[in-house]
């Protein structure tokens, strides 16, 4: 059983993953395998489950707000792939 | 042959200075020269850096430090390509990450160094650690020290390998789904899963962020629980580290284990299973009785579903996770007309096969319309898995399995075929959806047909689960059983 309406184009497109044509074809059929597995959870009756996102969830955790050391610009920028006046470069956003 | 110790015994020696740390970093690199050009554990190495740590450890020795205080002093450690050491590359062996190099120390790798350890190395692993054979890593495939026409496990195959070959006296790997215990059980050494939250995630590059733990890899259980009590507590820069003190691991390791309670699961005994896996496993339970352990049969009713659930919320935690890697601020980038096409460009080109499934798949499941059916009811099914946990562990205090169902496949058997690599995670994957601890050791070996090798063998693995944060009882059956059974003495070369 495949998942319904799984269009790989829209969901690579949200992943922001360019596919190649190859990519698409052998991906889109790939998932639709695991998908068909994954179809199995719906055998399980879930009524009144809380889901669990932690299995030891904390909540509140704090600590005083005091200023600490931290990275400096120039290690910050150390891994960049294009950098210009201690700032990030990327492609023109607004034309 | 110092390469060749465990950290207690190269400890006890470094203590008594009948060898300096330096001679041990230079065995550990000797047997990496020797021997990694067919294992391929290691993606890159420093020598001369690892021999100068070695010199300031032979300084310290000398200066009277305290083994007590610093239990790794001059220990060769080498760590999986998912963590950060400061100044050394990290790549997740992904092409995305370019020639990253990390500003900073993780905090397990500050706790490491604190104690003494000598940091060298980054091990091969599947890339963001997405996979079981370390097949999927960008750079290399890693073999099983014991056949190298087989894949040592993974993730953390090179952390596991390396281990086994004698390469390094220990090594750290991280478990999202296995990671640890599955390579550990494929390549005949320790590995150990904590509790979630027990070690700092932080300086770790997230998978699943609900999930992953760092874990050691070692010779033995007592080091395991030596590097275990290093590296564990909580940490500020880690809000899911639990705040929980962190006892003496080595003291529990008492050899008595009268009285135990240990689960079977009745879930993980049934099809699939290698009958040379189920044959050890069988044998380890009986011994573990002689021992004076008592056995139970326990049920898991919800196992059947840990492998869809699992490939759900890891792929959506993946796919949020991953999505920082877009070519901005660190890494390597593909130029495009505007930022949405060097984003495209720059994921298209950087992450390998497999981390592209896992992250279409991961993005699927939490887009508008599909969440609840899939993201949300596997949140669900996780509640009713770890339930099932917990209330087997109001009848015993271990649940004892197989590790894996097979023993070590063969590289290329399963990489075409991503639902069957999903599917040997079968017996790992519930442990990290519960939260809890595991571990994984030696309990026999599986001979195999070796053309010219009449005695080939590849090792098996026992997993024992426990409570939250009771790895003190965990490491103290493990230890029991180990010292009274011949299999950890076996050596991969």
């Amino acid at each position: 059983m495949s998942a319904p309406d799984f269009n790989i184009k829209y969901v690579a497109h949200l992943a922001r993953l360019k596919l190649s044509p190859e990519e698409e074809q052998q991906l889109g059929a790939q998932l639709g395998h695991i998908l068909g597995h994954i179809e199995k959870l719906k055998e399980v009756d879930v009524t009144g489950v809380e889901p669990t996102a932690h299995a030891f969830p904390l909540v509140n955790v704090f600590r005083t707000d005091e200023p600490r050391p931290g990275l400096s610009t120039e290690e910050a920028l150390r891994n960049a792939p294009k950098q210009s006046s201690g700032l990030f470069v990327v492609p023109k956003v607004v034309e | 042959m110092l390469h060749r110790l465990t950290i207690s015994e190269l400890t006890a020696r470094l203590a008594r200075r009948e060898v300096s740390a330096r001679e041990a970093m230079q065995a550990c690199l000797n047997q990496i020269a020797d021997v990694d050009g067919d294992i391929r554990a290691f993606i890159s190495h420093d020598p001369a850096d690892a021999l100068t740590q070695a010199d300031a450890a032979d300084k310290a020795i000398i200066a009277g430090a305290d083994f007590a205080r610093q239990p790794l002093l001059g220990v060769p450690i080498a760590l999986k390509d998912v963590l950060a050491v400061k100044n050394q590359p990290l790549n997740c062996c992904s092409k995305i990450l370019g020639n990253f190099r990390s500003p900073y120390d993780a905090t397990v790798v500050e706790k490491l160094k604190a104690a003494g350890a000598l940091i060298f190395g980054r091990l091969n692993m599947d890339e963001f650690a997405m996979g079981s054979s370390t097949e999927n890593s960008a750079f290399q495939t890693t073999r099983n020290p014991w056949d190298t026409a087989r894949i040592p496990g993974g993730s953390s195959g090179g952390s596991a390998a390396a281990v086994a070959a004698d390469e390094c006296i220990a090594s750290l790997g991280s478990d999202t789904g296995g990671s640890i215990r599955q390579p550990a059980a494929l390549c005949g050494c320790v590995g150990l899963k904590p509790t979630y939250g027990r070690v700092s995630r932080y300086g770790l590059v997230a998978f699943a962020s609900s999930l992953d733990q760092i874990g050691p890899f070692t010779k033995d259980v007592r080091d395991a629980a030596t590097v275990l009590e290093v590296i564990s507590g909580q940490d500020q820069r880690d809000a899911t580290s639990i705040p929980q003190p962190v006892p003496p691991y080595t003291k529990a390791l008492t050899g008595d284990i009268k009285g135990l309670r240990l689960g079977l699961p009745k879930q993980f005994m049934v099809g699939g299973l290698d009958p040379e896996v189920k044959r050890a496993v069988d044998a380890a339970v009986t011994h573990l009785q002689s021992l004076g352990a008592t056995v139970q049969e326990v049920s898991l009713p919800h196992t059947d579903h840990d492998v869809a659930v699992y490939y759900i919320i890891a792929t959506a935690e993946a796919s949020a996770n991953l999505a920082r890697f877009d070519g901005v601020r660190y890494g390597a980038r593909v130029d495009g007309a505007d930022p949405l096409e060097m984003y495209g460009n720059t994921r298209g080109a950087g992450f390998g096969a497999e981390v592209k499934r896992r992250i279409i798949l991961g993005t699927y499941v939490l887009s508008s319309g599909y969440y609840d059916a899939y993201y949300l009811r596997a949140q669900k099914v996780r509640t009713l898995i770890r339930r099932d946990y917990l209330r087997a562990f109001e009848q015993v205090d271990v649940i004892v399995a197989p590790t894996t169902p097979t023993p070590a496949f063969k590289v290329g058997e399963k990489s075409g075929d991503p639902l069957q690599m999903y599917l040997s995670d079968i017996f790992t994957i519930g442990c990290n959806l519960a939260g809890i601890p595991g571990l994984s050791l030696p309990c026999g070996f599986a001979p195999i047909a070796k053309p010219g090798m009449p005695h080939a063998k590849l090792p098996i693995g026992l997993q024992l689960l426990g409570k939250p944060f009771a790895e003190e009882t965990i490491l103290r059956l493990a230890h029991a059983y180990e010292q009274s059974t011949p299999w950890h003495q076996e050596r991969a070369l």
